[in-house]
C-alpha cells in the first residue's frame, strides 16, 4: 500500500472483444492507488484484457478512461494509440532492446532527462552494477528488474504487470517479487497485477480481480475477497488463505523470532524476517494452517494462540468433508478449515469461543 | 596491366550508375519491404508481384516499359520533361533508373526477411514505452534488420553492376555515358579482332565482382562480430 494516499487517476473500463472462441466481456472499475491484482487460470483473459487496456489489441466494443482520459469509446470512434496512453507495461518476457545497453533500455522511454529520477529508480531496483551491460549478458532475474525500471521511467499514470515473476526460480522470483513489493510501496503509481499465482497475487495485490473465461467473478479488495467462501475453489482451493498485517515491533535474537503487532490486543510470533522495526508485514495464513482448540491449551508447540469467535461457516461441495470457518479475533478476521469429523466431535457452532492456534512456522511474509 | 581509358570509363560508368541505383531504390526499397513484412492491405498480393516482375520477366521487356513510361512521349517522362526539363532515356541517370528496377525485387526480399524476422514484440514494447510508430521503425525495426539492410544492399549494387538487357534498350550503349562495362564487353564481341580486349574487360569484370563479394563478407563478418559483443 502506497505510503502517501494521494488521488490517482481511477481506471474504469467496459469492453468486449472476440478473438477466435475466446470472447473478453469485462467491466471493472478500479482504485487509482495501489496493486490491483487480476486474477485467473491462464486462458482466462489475463493478458487479453492487459494489452487491451494498454491499447496494443482494440476492442470491437466498449470504452476506458483512466481518469478524465478517454482512450478508447468505440461508439464515439475514440482510440488513443499506445504510445499516447502513457500507460506503463512490464512484460512476461522482459523485451529488453537488444541493441541497447541497460542504460539505453531504461532512458529509452523517458520523456525528458532526468537524471535524479533514473538514479533513484537504478538504486531502488539494485541495479547500479549492471547500467554498462547488454541485455544478452543478464540472468533473467535482472532483465525483468530492468524492465521495470524501463517501464517505470517512462513516467507512466499506470503500470501494467503481465507475469513479471513467470519462469523465475524459487529464490529469484522472491527477491524479485520483494523487490516489486516495495517499489509499488515507495512509487505512486497505481499498478495492475496479472498473476495466476495465488501466492503471488495476494502477496502483492490491495485490490482484486478474479477473471474467470473472459468475464469478471469479482472484484473488490483483496481481504474481502480472501474471505468469501464461493471464490475458496478459484482462489488457491486447498491453498485458500487470508491476510494479516502488523507492524515489527521486536526480534527475538536468540531464537531467530519476530513479533508482530496485528493491533493494540493481538501479537504473533513468526519466523524472524530482517524486517526493520516499526515496519510492516503482510502475512499469508492458509486456511488448513489453523487448528481450533476448545479451551486455550497448555504444553503444544503451537507459538500462537488467539482468543476467536466462529463467525460463519459452510461446507462446499467440491470439498463435501471439510468445513470452512470464519473467525473474528477482535477486529481481525482469519480463516480456518477442519474436517468435518472434527467439527462435530468437538461440538462446534456458529457463534461459539474457541482458541485459534497458528504454528508460527506457517507463515509466510512478504 | 594498364587499363585504356576507355576500360577506366567503363569501370567509373558502372560504378557510378550502380551506386545512383542502390541509393535512388533503397528508401523505397526500405519503406515497401517495411510495408510487406508488418502490414496487412487489399492488394498486398499484387504489389508483391508487381515487385518481382523484373525476376521473372526478359530484361528487355522491362526496359522496353520503362521507354514507354519514361520516354520524352511517355506519362511519366513528358511530365518529368516539361516541369523539371528532365530527360531519362540515353543517359547515365537512365541507366540507374533501369539497373535499379532490375535490382529492386533483390533488395526488398532481403530486406523483408530480416525486418520480418524482427520480434514484433521489441516494438510493441517501445509504443508502450512512448514511441511514436516512425521512433519504433527508426530505433528498433531498422536498426535490428541492419544484417538484411547489409546484404540486401551488396545484392542489389551487384546485380546493378551486371544489368545489361533493360540497360540497353532504355539507355542505349552510349560511350562515356551509358556504356557500363557489360555494354563495352558486348560491344568488343560484337566487333571481330577485339579478342583480347574482350578478354581484359572480362578480367576486370571478374575482379569487380569478387572485390565486392569479398567486401559484403567482410561487412557481414564485422557486423556478427558487433552484435555478439553487444550480446557478451
Amino acid at each position: 500500500m502506497a505510503d502517501i494516499m494521494t488521488t490517482n487517476p481511477r481506471l474504469t473500463l467496459d469492453v468486449e472483444q472476440s478473438q477466435g472462441d475466446f470472447k473478453l466481456s469485462a467491466a471493472l472499475d478500479l482504485p487509482g492507488n495501489g496493486v490491483s491484482g487480476v486474477f485467473g487460470a491462464s486462458g482466462s483473459g489475463k493478458t487479453s484484457l492487459l494489452r487491451v487496456i494498454a491499447g496494443l489489441d482494440r476492442p470491437q466494443k466498449g470504452y476506458i478512461q483512466l481518469g478524465e482520459q478517454v482512450l478508447l469509446d468505440t461508439e464515439r470512434s475514440i482510440f488513443t494509440p499506445p504510445h499516447q496512453r502513457r500507460i506503463g507495461v512490464v512484460f512476461q518476457e522482459a523485451r529488453l532492446f537488444p541493441h541497447y545497453c541497460v542504460r539505453g533500455n531504461l532512458t529509452y522511454g523517458m520523456p525528458h532527462p532526468a537524471p535524479e529520477r533514473l538514479a533513484e529508480i537504478v538504486e531502488l531496483l539494485g541495479i547500479e552494477a549492471l547500467l554498462a551491460r547488454m541485455p544478452g549478458t543478464l540472468s533473467g532475474g535482472e532483465a525483468r528488474r530492468v524492465a521495470i525500471g524501463r517501464a517505470l521511467l517512462s513516467e507512466p499514470q499506470l503500470l501494467l504487470m503481465d507475469e513479471p515473476l513467470t519462469g523465475l526460480d524459487g529464490p529469484r522470483k522472491e527477491e524479485l517479487l520483494r523487490y516489486i513489493t516495495r517499489l509499488t510501496q515507495q512509487v505512486d503509481i497505481p499498478v495492475v497485477y496479472v498473476s495466476h499465482d495465488a501466492e503471488e497475487i495476494t502477496a502483492i495485490a490491495d485490490h482484486l480481480v478474479v477473471l474467470k473465461a473472459g468475464r469478471v467473478e469479482a472484484s473488490d479488495a483483496l481481504s474481502t475477497l480472501l474471505h468469501r467462501f464461493d471464490l475458496t475453489h478459484g482462489l488457491g482451493g486447498f491453498d485458500a488463505a487470508s491476510l494479516l498485517e502488523g507492524e515489527v515491533v521486536a526480534h527475538d535474537q536468540a531464537y531467530g523470532l519476530t513479533i508482530l503487532a496485528l493491533d493494540d490486543d493481538h501479537q504473533l510470533t513468526l519466523p524472524g524476517t530482517a524486517a526493520p522495526i516499526g515496519s510492516r508485514l503482510r502475512l499469508r495464513i492458509l486456511a488448513r494452517d489453523i487448528a481450533l482448540a476448545l479451551t486455550p491449551p497448555a504444553g503444544t508447540s503451537y507459538r500462537n494462540q488467539l482468543i476467536a469467535t466462529i463467525t460463519d461457516t459452510t461446507v462446499l461441495p467440491e470439498t463435501p468433508h471439510t468445513v470452512e470457518l470464519r473467525l473474528r479475533i477482535g477486529t481481525l478476521f482469519l480463516r480456518a478449515r477442519l474436517t468435518r469429523k472434527s467439527w462435530d466431535d468437538m461440538g462446534l457452532s456458529k457463534g461459539m469461543t474457541v482458541t485459534a492456534l497458528i504454528r508460527s512456522v506457517s507463515f509466510n511474509a512478504h | 596491366m594498364s587499363l585504356s581509358p576507355a576500360e577506366w570509363e567503363a569501370i567509373r560508368l558502372s560504378l557510378l550508375i550502380g551506386l545512383a541505383a542502390v541509393a535512388w531504390i533503397l528508401p523505397l526499397g526500405i519503406g515497401v519491404a517495411w510495408l510487406l513484412a508488418r502490414h496487412e492491405f487489399r492488394g498486398k498480393a499484387v504489389l508483391d508481384g508487381l515487385i518481382h516482375l523484373p525476376l521473372v520477366l526478359p530484361p528487355v521487356v522491362v526496359g522496353y516499359l520503362l521507354l514507354v513510361a519514361l520516354g520524352r512521349q511517355g506519362a511519366i517522362g513528358q511530365w518529368l520533361y516539361t516541369t523539371f526539363g528532365l530527360s531519362l532515356p540515353f543517359t547515365w541517370q537512365g541507366a540507374a533508373v533501369a539497373s535499379g528496377v532490375m535490382a529492386f525485387p533483390l533488395l526488398v526480399r532481403a530486406l523483408r526477411l530480416s525486418l520480418e524476422a524482427v520480434d514484433p514484440k521489441l516494438e510493441a514494447a517501445a509504443s508502450t514505452l512512448g514511441a511514436s510508430r516512425w521512433r519504433v521503425f527508426t530505433t528498433i525495426t531498422l536498426p535490428l534488420a541492419v544484417p538484411g539492410l547489409l546484404t540486401g544492399t551488396v545484392l542489389a549494387f551487384a546485380r546493378a553492376l551486371s544489368e545489361f538487357g533493360a540497360t540497353i534498350t532504355f539507355a542505349s550503349n552510349i560511350p562515356g555515358e551509358t556504356r557500363t562495362l557489360p555494354l563495352a564487353l558486348y560491344t568488343l564481341i560484337q566487333s571481330p579482332g577485339q579478342e583480347s580486349a574482350a578478354a581484359r574487360l572480362c578480367l576486370i569484370a571478374i575482379v569487380i565482382a569478387l572485390a565486392s563479394l569479398i567486401a559484403s563478407e567482410w561487412l557481414a563478418r564485422r557486423t556478427r562480430q558487433r552484435l555478439q559483443e553487444r550480446d557478451g
